[in-house]
């Protein structure tokens, strides 16, 4: 009894207020995304046969069961997410291995495991797992980021989901852990990991769009002279590193027509929509295409809950899923996307937050990953229908449809409140 | 060590939020862009185009109605992998065709004429036969639609000059149009009645708009149909032809070149309008119209000019009717008054002289007409002979003009021409002022020198013989189902010269048909006519006459000009003495002059089929 309590006293209602709305925003959505006229046009429907149920109602049973989920993990001891982390992340680990042997296909992606109609895919699920294995080891006692050897088991740690998930071809979600860098980062990794990370990203697409390599060898050579001038009063070893650095990027310069051509078609076609989205206007444009004209056709004030024509019409494709920002910017305009970048905002901002004021490297650590998880899924998934980033399958948290993701989201972020709300209770060991 | 670094990490978050709001910004509230992408996505306009009003002759023959047609419109955009075999074989052309309607369709969209996200016309009226075996199977194309229009059809060969035609409205008139009622592929009259009378002809269009799916199935109507409008039917025509009359006369007009107009005398009603050479006003209509269109409006004669109000001639001869009219109302002569046929002022030929004005009609004096029409114009209201000469003729033109003379009389027809009856203003212009007199102008005597009147003005005026000093406009159309048609048709235009006068002179030109005409002469009816020539340098002259009969009770006023046919009393004289007897009598008796009319030999040179626009004859 007095754990029940402390909790609902210690708990951080801010962030259970923003989850609570836009569970609710994302659930209207997701109706307003499958409505239609004639045949899905009441919010609820009785029926308990998940074959035939509409997509509103499938998803108001992932809000509820996810609700309880939250409640598991509330009452859950704080002490097992730590204690078992490696556990938890070994045991998703093995999910993601069945994947590919005993898997089954929906809508062409071998990433579900399940029976019968219901199905779970645990590769949403590798997320807070690895969360919760990368915050265990910088939170274990001697942990020092400078120690190669750590640095190495951390890129072992994310490395292994990020491999089992590309067996199941999933890049998108291969992708989300990348975002680990900036975990990293805050705890005191080199900047170089993230700077090179970000740089040769950058030089990727540049490559692509820029005809005349010399241009950006000139631009590599000169940013590289600038910093090795900055840093000349350091140590020879951190000169070193920043010359790698800058043949990292040239050495990525060179390897994007070969890294570009080994990519499957489809992604090679992705990132060039992206580049340039005309260039297939009804093929791989035509996601991309549809998206922006569904979100700028809603306007300042959208047209209006249900009266979307783009996404009720199927023009934007995974309008439930992927897409489903897309209804937002139609049915509720500028200021319906103000108000979901708002609350993203307010989530990532309050997490942050949260992070900082742990007592624990571990749960700090682990705030971080969160924040950075659901950042990642933010910026790629609103950007992707923006226009700003390739077509990168990943879903918006607590917004797109779909139980997996949901309950993973739910799971990841109601652990560090759970941490959050018993921080007077651990010993400081930052 | 790790100072400043959550910083970092929320500068990147913030960064990333920042930028979406910006660029959400952008797409939703500055870009208009995308809102109409959508619409064109999602909306389906379809277009119901009215039928065009029906167009009958004065008994209620149907002369011009409408007739279905079917355009097949690409939506490029959602054009999805065609099956271009199955293509050619469902709409009946070859892969080479197909090819070549995407390359125009290409080359249409570089000019900015269609774009892919609007329907756009890819193959031009498809027959009725085509329709049936195409309206199954056009699901099977995504991206193609069947729009379906009326086109124009006519019951007869004849009128299409004035009647006009129909046809996609031009780049050229859509950018002037300032009403904003046309869209592009719509018809429009292009000239004509179809053009005069576009805005009770055209009717409404009406449109619908429907939701749509990405896949085009429509999806129930657009804001419950708020926007939706019927189409509205124009309106229908009745003119005052008599249909019968008219492919009479151009029946009789074949293989010639010129004008005639009949007009019912006491209503101001054109009973027939001729322009020849015509043309077959189907080919102006479906499929093949650009190509016809060329080859009619290139054509050396130039059937697409409407003769009866375009072609200026001088009257000649006609005009010394209203000289005398004007003479005896001003009082400078009558019927008493004699002048000798004096050769060294104008030419004549041989008569009794010196003759009575009675006599100078039947004659067609020409020294007679000089000698009167100084008086008319030097009545010594100046002792100065030229500004005397400059008070007359303005006085004289006052006069004229009241014949429906010198301006476009305001037929109900585009450009009219309006003629001209020359002012001191333009000899002023010509020769400066107080530098012209009498001896200057003195062809105008016998309607010749700087004097232009179309046969339409010349048809008015046989009617404002009949009626003995008045006229109502002439005009083609009866009445606009139901309404009244514009009231400057009812309108009596007086000349203001005493009806006796008339009575005089109408006297004198029954007596001068027997001398100048005696093939129109029509047994058991009497017929009034004045034949004039119009004198042409190019070429043999052209054969103008103009009469109304029967003389007692005007059924039909007339003139007739045939070019290049030399002399009135020949071919002009006979095909209105024809007409007369046709349109009064209701038969035609006298075979030997239509043989003498169709075999189409008139002159003492064979007839050449020079077109002349204006011909300002050299006296």
């Amino acid at each position: 009894m007095r754990n029940e309590i402390s909790i609902s006293n210690k708990m951080d209602w801010a962030t259970v207020a923003i989850y609570m709305a836009m569970l609710l925003f994302g659930w209207l959505n997701i109706f307003a995304a499958v409505y239609d006229t004639d045949t899905n046009n009441s919010l609820f429907v009785a029926t308990f046969d998940f074959g035939v149920m509409p997509l509103q109602m499938k998803q108001f049973i992932f809000i509820v069961t996810s609700l309880i989920i939250m409640l598991i993990i509330l009452i859950v001891d704080m002490r097992f997410y730590e204690t078992f982390a490696y556990v938890i992340f070994a045991g998703i680990m093995f999910l993601l291995l069945l994947v590919p042997l005993i898997g089954k296909e929906v809508a062409g992606n071998k990433s579900w495991l399940g029976v019968g109609a219901f199905g779970i895919q645990p590769s949403e699920f590798a997320k807070f797992a690895t969360a919760l294995a990368v915050a265990k080891f910088i939170g274990s006692v001697g942990f020092r980021m400078d120690q190669v050897r750590n640095q190495v088991v951390l890129f072992v740690l994310i490395g292994i989901p990020v491999m089992l998930i590309l067996l199941q071809k999933d890049f998108g979600t291969a992708m989300v852990f990348s975002v680990f860098l900036l975990v990293f980062y805050r705890e005191g990794q080199s900047p170089f990991f993230l700077l090179v990370g970000i740089g040769m990203a950058i030089i990727f697409i540049l490559t692509l769009l820029v005809k005349n390599n010399w241009i950006l060898f000139a631009i590599i050579g000169g940013i590289w002279m600038m910093v090795i001038y900055l840093n000349r009063k350091r140590k020879f070893k951190h000169l070193i590193i920043i010359t790698l650095g800058a043949i990292v990027l040239i050495g990525t310069m060179q390897s994007v027509e070969i890294v570009f051509s080994k990519l499957p078609i489809h992604h090679q076609k992705r990132i060039m929509v992206m580049l340039n989205p005309d260039s297939d206007p009804t093929g791989y444009g035509w996601n991309v295409t549809q998206s922006k004209i569904a979100i700028g056709s809603g306007g300042f004030a959208g047209k209006g809950f249900l009266n979307g024509t783009q996404t009720k019409f199927d023009f934007v494709p995974e309008q439930s899923t992927d897409f489903i920002f897309c209804t937002i910017g139609e049915e509720h305009g500028w200021l319906g996307s103000l108000l979901v970048v708002g609350l993203f905002m307010g989530l990532l901002t309050r997490l942050l937050f949260i992070a900082e004021r742990q007592k624990s490297r571990f749960a700090r650590s682990y705030g971080y990953a969160v924040a950075s998880i659901f950042f990642f899924h933010f910026a790629v998934n609103i950007g992707m229908t923006l226009g700003l980033f390739p077509v990168i399958g990943i879903p918006l948290p607590f917004f797109s449809y779909g139980g997996s993701s949901l309950w993973a989201f739910t799971v990841l972020l109601f652990i560090l409140l759970k941490l959050d709300a018993h921080r007077g209770q651990v010993l400081e060991r930052l | 060590m790790n100072e400043g670094r959550k910083e970092i990490v929320q500068i990147i978050f913030v960064f990333v939020g920042v930028l979406f709001t910006i660029k959400l910004f952008f797409v939703q509230v500055l870009d208009n862009r995308y809102a109409e992408l959508a619409d064109s996505n999602a909306i389906l306009r379809e277009v119901e185009y009215p039928f065009r009003g029906l167009i009958t002759d004065r008994n209620g023959k149907l002369i011009v109605y409408n007739t279905p047609e079917y355009d097949l419109l690409i939506t490029k955009k959602d054009v999805k992998e065609l099956d271009s075999a199955k293509f050619c074989e469902v709409f009946g052309i070859t892969i080479e065709q197909l090819r070549e309607r995407f390359k125009d369709y290409k080359a249409r969209k570089a000019k900015k004429e269609v774009s892919d996200v609007k329907p756009a016309i890819f193959i031009r009226q498809l027959s009725n036969l085509d329709f049936a075996r195409i309206q199954e199977r056009i699901d099977e194309f995504s991206g193609f639609q069947i729009q379906p229009r009326t086109t124009r059809a006519y019951s007869t060969f004849a009128l299409a000059n004035s009647m006009g035609y129909v046809s996609e409205i031009t780049k050229r008139q859509l950018e002037h149009d300032s009403t904003n009622v046309y869209k592009q592929r719509d018809y429009i009259g292009q000239s004509g009645l179809e053009s005069y009378y576009e805005k009770d002809l055209s009717g409404k269009r009406g449109v619908r708009f429907k939701f749509k799916d990405v896949s085009g199935i429509e999806k129930g109507s657009f804001l419950k149909g708020k926007l939706d409008t019927l189409s509205v039917p124009g309106k229908d025509l009745t003119t005052t032809i008599d249909i019968a009359l008219q492919e009479y006369g151009e029946r009789l007009f074949k293989g010639k070149v010129g004008s005639l107009v009949a007009i019912e005398p006491s209503t101001g009603e054109i009973l027939a309008i001729i322009s020849g050479p015509s043309y077959d006003p189907t080919l102006l209509t479906g499929r093949k119209f650009s190509s016809n269109f060329l080859t009619i409006s290139s054509d050396t004669t130039k059937p697409l000019f409407t003769r009866p109000l375009m072609a200026m001639y001088p009257p000649g001869s006609i005009f010394k009717i209203i000289q005398t009219l004007i003479g005896l109302e001003e009082g400078v002569f009558n019927y008493d008054t004699r002048f000798p046929c004096d050769k060294s002022l104008v030419n004549c030929h041989n008569h009794p002289s010196p003759a009575d004005l009675h006599g100078a009609i039947q004659y067609s004096c020409n020294p007679y007409f000089h000698q009167a029409f100084r008086r008319i114009i030097n009545q010594g209201k100046s002792p100065n002979t030229f500004t005397d000469s400059r008070i007359g003729l303005d006085h004289w033109r006052d006069y004229v003009s009241r014949f429906g003379l010198g301006a476009p009389l305001g037929v109900d027809l585009p450009s009219e021409k309006g003629g001209l009856i020359p002012s001191s203003r333009n000899y002023n212009r010509i020769y400066g002022e107080g530098r012209w007199k009498f001896s200057t102008i003195y062809s105008l005597s016998i309607g010749q020198g700087e004097m232009l009147v179309t046969p339409m003005q010349m048809a008015n005026l046989a009617a404002i013989l009949a009626n003995k000093g008045y006229f109502y406009t002439p005009h083609m159309v009866k009445s606009i189902k139901g309404d009244q048609i514009d009231p400057r048709y009812r309108v009596r235009h007086e000349t203001g010269i005493d009806t006796a006068f008339y009575t005089f002179v109408t006297d004198a030109m029954t007596d001068a048909i027997s001398g100048t005409a005696p093939r129109a002469l029509i047994p058991g009816m009497t017929i009034c006519g004045k034949t004039g020539t119009a004198q042409n340098p190019q070429g043999e002259d052209h054969s103008v006459f103009m009469a109304f009969a029967p003389k007692e009770n005007p059924k039909i006023a007339i003139a007739v000009y045939v070019e290049n046919a030399g002399w009135g009393g020949r071919a002009a004289a006979s095909i209105a003495s024809l007409m007369i007897e046709r349109y009064v009598t209701g038969e035609v008796k006298r075979p030997a002059l239509e043989e003498y009319v169709l075999k189409n030999e008139f002159g003492d040179r064979p007839a050449r089929t020079k077109p002349a626009q204006t011909v300002i004859a050299l006296e």
